[in-house]
């Protein structure tokens, strides 16, 4: 309890806090704490995923209605039951991955997830699901803050960004998270060899050293620096790794790959950011279950097929929760492109050893008129708030305290994934 | 540590690509005002960048094909861009080319996955000359690079690459497109916060019928006639006439609304919604910030007299740009010494002038290429039409390591020359770490990191100044200078 604790007081919310805390909640924390060595990674579908073909509501009549030339053909989908609204659905047809996972009850599937007054903005959109505040694109991110919650000193490498940008959910005041793009050449680089470029490396592992009095920006690159610099030798370690399964030749593939990489070796990393993008979809989603879409589906459930067979197979999958989310669900009606627009409601995904696979939620009704839908029946509402979810990786997975991260009590609506 | 003294290697550093050896001599007896002159009023230097390509005392290009066709292969078009920030004798114009392309973000991968590999090259890079067809928006970008900002968004609006890049193309009174109708205003001029949803569905409407239409012998998925090529179009069949209206003022009477048109003249509609956006207040507003951002300081927030100053110069020269630079450039936000290294520099910025300080003798561009993808920017390929994440958001350990490595390359690439170019200079470690210094410019550097580069250099042992221990030397010191926290600011 000693971190939630600390957290509390903190914030000034003590008592409030302890005294709403049911008991389960309490033993949900000491569960988690019992294991220290869980991670979360965190996997971002860039652009705006099309949340109705990804999990497809295959006897909706609106549904063939409405996107007469990118919808997925009932025949070809991969169903997985009925929901609490008695909605038939199915997965997209190049999820089959994905679907093995939901058939062996390890798959959750949270249907409508958003917030009030979604925005249409990209960029605002990703920045809120980073804060975690609709009222907020700036600012520190829901996973720099679990990290602000660890204790100090922080290991370099508990988080692992295997893009090149730090995303606004990892950013943190106190907390540096390494972006590792590539791994393989997360190494040191000299025009020379041997023991020049040995001392080349101890000059500038002593240079970035430098605190860089009265120049905060200059302290920032410094520090990006000797993160590189310290954590070189780890990061080649992760990288000798054979896995037991082959990975798709693909960007997200050997990004899955490296990730299950750190795992296996142990390098201690409690969360792992991923991205794929392609998802602002305006144009040629590809109809009949094929084309566009239907290869961004492939990307996506292949490489988690590998990734999940994967830490199976090596008795960590118990261990490690995967998150799937994108900024936004997108319009229901296809435009002229065979495409379709920024919308509101989307889809989160939970997967791994420890999640109860499911579906969760209810999907829209998609005839127009349905309380389901909102902006003139153009978008899906919203139907749990997407900080539900983050609450249920931070209660129950992580064992921390949702409420001072989240800045808020997301707990009641939280489907629970675990 | 200056070239010539340290406002002019300021001013050379932001509306340029910094300070080169050639460049010395002709800034060297210039005020500070005569040399934004120079640079802004650029149109009295030739224009003879593309002319010099193939010269042996310039940085080389060729591809891993062994073709250099920068007008219908992407790799040689980046190389040409290269090849022109780094030898132009027009450096705003490049520099404001650089912004246009992140202002205006569009990304090859899109206009491939429609057009294939040669259209879209020729969408984003032809240079009017030899084939047919418009010219690629980085010429676009060119052209306009000082100037009129309404007249930009208007060509930009009818840009091919555009019209692929936002989806236009397929844009019609059956199905609107909204994704230019957005983005026009959330990126391109106003900013979020300033149209509503409706505004976006209006937006869309008024741009039904801008569309493409590819020439006699163009077809789609056939890109074999490298002479084919595809241009804007109006068509007034797809275009909805009916009246459109927005939450801001879009004429001069404060009317709202964009009224009925027939379709032959419906093409106004965009002209007037065009005009509308560019003289917003908050577009003038917008671009000031961002001019802010790109040549005063990423470190200081932008100072509310500075934006007021700029958006009232850009509305009272009805939306020029040359004006807004001039005042930017002048004005005493930009030269106070605080806004001297305020930047952080974008991965072009920085390998651009790592190779005009540290040499291009025999350099290959084509090698530039995944290091520059590795730092995070890949020219013609930003990650989204929202641009580059600039400032801090290019810094990370990922990409700090990224620019270490091409600082090792580039040092390596140049090892002979800086041997051999620095040693009348170098008697003394102390004396080629000064002369070092003369051309290679980080940000200054404290009392560690200078006594951690002396104490490589003394690590050399006996020091004879010449051969292969100056070799040596010099290139691991140009990769630690080059690789530094300190260079990265800009």
């Amino acid at each position: 309890m000693a971190i939630s604790r600390r957290l509390f007081i903190r914030h000034g919310v003590a008592t409030v806090t302890l005294g709403i805390a049911a008991p389960s909640f309490l033993s949900a924390i000491a569960h988690a704490q019992g294991n220290p060595s869980r991670r979360l990674v965190v996997v971002y579908l860039g652009g705006g995923n099309d949340a109705l073909n990804t999990l497809v509501s295959y006897r909706d009549p609106a549904y063939y209605s409405r996107r007469p030339s990118i919808a997925v053909p009932a025949g070809q989908v991969l169903q997985v039951g009925t929901d609490a609204a008695g909605q038939a659905l199915g997965l997209h047809p190049r999820l089959g991955g994905l679907a093995n996972i939901f058939n062996e009850g390890r798959l959750a599937l949270v249907q409508r997830t958003g917030y009030q007054n979604s925005s249409r903005s990209h960029f605002e959109a990703t920045d809120i699901y980073g804060t975690a505040n609709p009222q907020s694109t700036t600012g520190s991110g829901w996973l720099g803050r679990y990290l602000d919650t660890l204790p100090r000193p922080l290991d370099s490498l508990a988080a692992w960004n295997t893009t090149g940008e730090t995303p606004r959910a990892l950013l943190s005041g106190t907390s540096g998270v390494p972006a590792i793009p590539n791994a393989n050449t997360y190494t040191f680089a000299s025009p020379n060899r041997g023991a020049v470029a040995l001392q080349e490396r101890v000059a500038a592992q002593t240079m970035a050293s430098s605190p860089a009095p009265g120049r905060p920006h200059l302290a920032l690159v410094n520090s990006c620096n000797l993160g590189a610099l310290e954590t070189l030798d780890r990061v080649a370690q992760a990288t000798a790794y054979t896995p037991t399964i082959a990975y798709p030749n693909n960007g997200f593939g050997l990004a899955l790959r490296t990730v299950a990489g750190a795992i296996a070796r142990g390098i201690g990393s409690r969360v792992f950011w991923l991205s794929t993008g392609g998802y602002d979809t305006h144009a040629g989603q590809g109809g009949g279950g094929g084309g566009g879409y239907a290869n961004l589906m492939g990307t996506l459930g292949d490489g988690l097929w590998a990734f999940y067979s994967d830490i199976r197979n090596q008795g960590l999958a118990s261990d490690t929760t995967v998150i799937v989310f994108s900024e936004f669900g997108r319009r229901i009606s296809e435009n002229g492109s065979a495409g379709t627009d920024h919308g509101a409601g989307g889809l989160m995904m939970a997967l791994g050893g420890s999640v109860r696979g499911g579906l969760y939620g209810t999907a829209a009704s998609l005839a127009p008129g349905h309380p389901t839908l909102e902006n003139n029946s153009g978008d899906v509402r919203h139907e749990t708030d997407f900080r539900s979810v983050y609450a249920s990786l931070l209660d129950q997975w992580f064992g921390v305290n949702s409420v001072p991260i989240l800045g808020g009590d997301f707990r009641a609506g939280s489907p629970a994934i675990f | 540590m200056a070239q010539l003294n340290p406002d002019i290697d300021h001013l050379l550093r932001r509306a340029g690509f910094g300070v080169s050896a050639a460049d010395a001599d002709t800034f060297r007896d210039m005020s500070t005002s005569e040399a934004v002159e120079y640079l802004v009023n650029y149109e009295g230097r030739p224009d003879d960048v593309d002319a010099r390509i193939g010269r042996r005392d310039h940085a080389q290009v060729a591809t891993t094909k062994e073709l250099f066709a920068p007008d219908i292969d992407i790799d040689s078009a980046r190389q040409r861009w290269l090849f022109r920030m780094i030898h132009t004798r027009r450096p705003l114009q490049e520099k404001m080319a650089l912004f246009w392309h992140n202002h205006f973000a569009t990304a090859y991968s899109k206009l491939v996955a429609d057009s294939g590999e040669v259209q879209a090259t020729k969408m984003l890079a032809h240079k009017r000359g030899v084939l047919r067809g418009p010219q690629g928006q980085i010429e676009l970008f060119r052209q306009y690079a000082v100037g009129n900002y309404r007249d930009l968004l208007l060509e930009v609006a009818k840009d091919p690459a555009m019209l692929v890049w936002l989806d236009g193309q397929s844009n019609s009174k059956a199905k609107p497109q909204e994704n230019f109708g957005r983005e026009v205003m959330e990126l391109f001029t106003v900013g979020v916060d300033y149209y509503t949803e409706q505004d976006v569905y209006a937006a869309a409407r008024v741009f039904t019928g801008w569309n493409l239409r590819g020439s006699s012998d163009y077809r789609r998925d056939d890109y074999g006639d490298v002479n084919s090529y595809q241009e804007f179009v109006y068509n007034p069949e797809r275009h909805d006439t009916g009246a459109k209206t927005f939450s801001f003022p879009i004429y001069a009477n404060g009317s709202h609304t964009i009224p009925e048109r027939g379709e032959a003249e419906g093409i106004q509609d965009g002209i007037d919604l065009i005009t509308a956006l560019a003289f917003h207040p908050e577009t003038a507003r917008r671009l000031a910030r961002k001019f802010w951002h790109f040549f005063v300081s990423e470190i200081q927030p932008p100072d509310p007299t500075f934006i007021d100053s700029a958006a009232a110069v850009y509305l009272q020269r009805g939306t020029d740009i040359r004006p807004v630079l001039q005042f930017v450039l002048n004005s005493p936000w930009f030269t106070d010494p605080s806004a001297h290294y305020a930047r952080y520099s974008w991965p072009v910025e920085y390998v651009v002038r790592a190779i005009r300080e540290v040499g291009w003798q025999n350099l290959m561009l084509d090698r530039m290429r995944s290091p520059l993808a590795n730092m995070g920017q890949q020219l013609f390929e930003p990650p989204n039409v929202g641009g580059w994440p600039l400032g801090a958001g290019w810094i990370s350990t990922g990409t700090m390591l990224a620019r270490t490595h091409f600082a090792a390359t580039l040092a390596s690439s140049q090892r002979e020359f800086l041997g051999a170019s620095l040693k009348p200079k170098s008697q003394t470690p102390q004396a080629l770490f000064n002369a070092m210094l003369e051309r290679v410019t980080p940000a200054p550097l404290d009392t560690v990191p200078a006594e951690a580069l002396m104490t490589y250099l003394f690590a050399a042992g006996v020091w004879n100044g010449g051969g292969e221990q100056l070799n040596t030397r010099a290139s691991g010191l140009a990769r630690l200078l080059v690789g530094s926290s300190e260079y990265q600011l800009v």
